[in-house]
């Protein structure tokens, strides 16, 4: 199968998601700038974490008008697998394909750290690999990571069990310690800790994995069912 | 000339944890009468000449709801005002 991974002027994590997925995971990959319109040909879009536009105006704010954002919509609107990780988190709730939106974090402070997380639904198509409840730990590192929608919408999120994981201690004040949610279809994911950071053991944890490979898997069994 | 001040502030219900740090400072520096601080952004805009006040309100509102502000956390409002070189 084969990875995009949008690159935005500011994101800095684009090399640690292409490694990940070119020599953890084996499958093919490649960078799309923002400047691109397409996204044509690819089986799983990613989008990295780091500070868009420097954060101006508020994290994500402005990537979220790149020339690339409507093959963007399109792409996730077809049904395939979107991951935004950290700032691709910020851009997506920007975009209106995530609800909600990150604010600082409740202690005002960056924080750099490895935070416990629960699995709280092993059914989708990026968690697929894990157990409910199952404990993972990955690392954060981010100023503007405090989930937050109303009441209305956490509602929905809990009624649709679009809740992949959730904060174990939640270190940044996040509404229902929400750590990443799917849209409604569950094919659009966003999730403020780095799996990118957690593919080798070496790293302090390989857990990360578990998300490229649930995707890997879906879009594997995907394409036997359209081929097959 | 048409000068447009934009105001952006965080809806009542978000926490806005910049602005309780900047209260505290004040505090600490002495400053007791303080019961409440906001923190939000401001914005100027200078439209060119020839467009009607309609044709304005429409295009600052749509540019705060599309930009400028976030729905989900931030309420704006604007003013105009005319500057010189209009006269």
């Amino acid at each position: 199968m084969k990875f995009a991974i949008l690159a935005f002027p500011g994101s800095n994590c684009e090399m640690d998601l292409y490694y990940a997925i070119q020599d953890i995971m084996n499958e093919d990959v490649e960078l799309v700038s923002y400047k691109n319109d397409s996204l044509d040909g690819f089986d799983a879009v990613l989008i990295p974490g780091g500070f868009s536009y420097g954060d101006y105006l508020r994290s994500g704010a402005i990537a979220r008008f790149s020339p690339i954002i409507p093959a963007l919509q399109a792409f996730a609107k077809s049904g395939k697998p979107v991951l935004g990780i950290c700032n691709g988190f910020q851009i997506l709730t920007e975009a209106g394909l995530l609800p909600g939106s990150l604010q600082k974090n409740v202690s005002a402070k960056f924080i750099c750290d490895t935070e416990p997380l629960v699995v709280n639904n092993a059914d989708s198509m990026f968690s697929s690999e894990f157990k409910l409840a199952q404990i993972i730990n990955l690392p954060i590192a981010h100023g503007d990571g405090n989930y937050y929608c109303d009441q209305e919408t956490l509602n929905d999120l809990i009624a649709n069990d679009q809740i992949i994981f959730k904060y174990r201690n939640n270190p940044n004040g996040s509404v229902a310690n929400i750590a990443g949610i799917t849209n409604k279809a569950g094919n659009v994911l966003g999730m403020m800790p780095h799996p990118e950071r957690a593919v080798e053991d070496i790293l302090g944890s390989s857990d990360g994995i578990g998300i490229f490979q649930s995707i890997v898997n879906y879009a594997k069994s995907r394409e036997v069912v359209t081929h097959g | 000339m048409a000068l447009v001040k934009v105001y952006v502030n965080y809806k009542k219900s978000i926490l806005n944890p910049e602005a309780q740090a900047i209260q505290k400072a004040l505090g600490r520096l002495g400053y007791d009468n303080i019961d409440d601080l906001k923190l939000g952004k401001y914005f100027e805009i200078t439209v060119k000449d020839g467009v009607s006040r309609a044709d304005l309100d429409k295009e600052i509102n749509e540019i705060c709801d599309k930009m400028l502000a976030n729905y989900n956390m931030e309420n704006y409002h604007y003013e105009i005002v005319e500057t010189e070189a209009a006269q």
